[in-house]
């Protein structure tokens, strides 16, 4: 009798075996960071560019097409890649039954907090 | 009955188990110091993205919420916060452009990793300094 896997075809297939999860997770955080450092240099330039600028000025800035692109892929890149941060470093440190609900909270959380800011910006760039 | 001469009453040994060697045992080297400032950095820059959308949101609500803000960040505390968080900003993505170097297999011989090392940390000071002198320039600039 020759030895049978207790593993489905499908299983054997997609190679994951106990890890649940292939690269995703280490290629999105990669994707993200490449994404972030430009959009972040541009925001740190900019947002030095207008110390001290009053409001009007500011929301002037918010209003060209340029910077409303760029600050929704920047809280869309920087929510991303702080979820997928925060995820590791829950899962090295929280090793109980919270972690499971930790890094579900934590994936909430950066996704509604990335909406509110686009929200805010989508608010400025088109409101009265 | 066999007593057990290694152990006391609170089951403490006579003699103290070996330890695997650990963070508080190994001595702070550049490599495994930036690495926690790495994690550390990230964990404060994700504080400081709530701060952003909290700001960002107090400039969609009008003016007058916005210059409330804009009072918190000007007060000294504040100040303090926003160079933190500068510093964390310029060291996350320099140890983050080192780790998409790493990422290629470049850089990986020891003497390597301690250029990109100090070049990581020198960078941030000078950054972090450039940012904020620059920063003052143009604030009395706009005012």
């Amino acid at each position: 009798m020759s030895r049978q896997s207790f593993r489905s075809p499908l299983a054997r297939a997609l190679g994951l075996g106990a890890a649940k999860s292939g690269a995703q997770h280490w290629w999105a955080e990669r994707v993200t960071a490449v994404a972030l450092v430009p959009l972040c240099l541009w925001f740190a330039a900019s947002i030095i560019a207008h110390a001290g600028s009053d409001y009007a000025v500011f929301i002037a800035w918010i209003r060209t097409p340029l910077a409303t692109s760029c600050m929704i892929l920047l809280l869309i890149a920087l929510f991303h890649h702080s979820a997928l941060g925060l995820q590791v470093v829950i899962e090295d440190y929280v090793h109980s039954g919270v972690k499971f609900v930790a890094v579900i909270a934590v994936r909430l959380c950066c996704y509604g907090l990335a909406v509110v800011g686009i929200i805010a910006i989508v608010r400025i760039a088109f409101g009265g | 009955m066999i007593k057990n001469e290694t152990t006391n009453g609170n089951s403490t040994p006579a003699r103290p188990r070996p330890l695997s060697p650990n963070i508080q045992i190994y001595r702070p080297q550049l490599t495994s110091v930036l690495s926690i400032a790495n994690r550390v950095t990230g964990l404060i820059l994700s504080l400081g993205a709530v701060g952003l959308v909290v700001w960002l949101s107090a400039a969609a609500a009008g003016p007058r919420t916005y210059g409330v803000i804009q009072g918190v960040i000007g007060y000294w505390a504040g100040q303090v916060v926003l160079f933190g968080c500068t510093f964390a900003f310029f060291l996350h993505l320099c140890g983050g452009i080192r780790h998409l170097v790493w990422d290629t297999v470049h850089g990986f011989e020891l003497r390597s990793i301690y250029i990109s090392g100090w070049t990581v940390v020198a960078v941030s000071i000078v950054l972090t300094a450039a940012a904020w002198t620059i920063s003052l320039f143009v604030t009395g600039w706009h005012q």
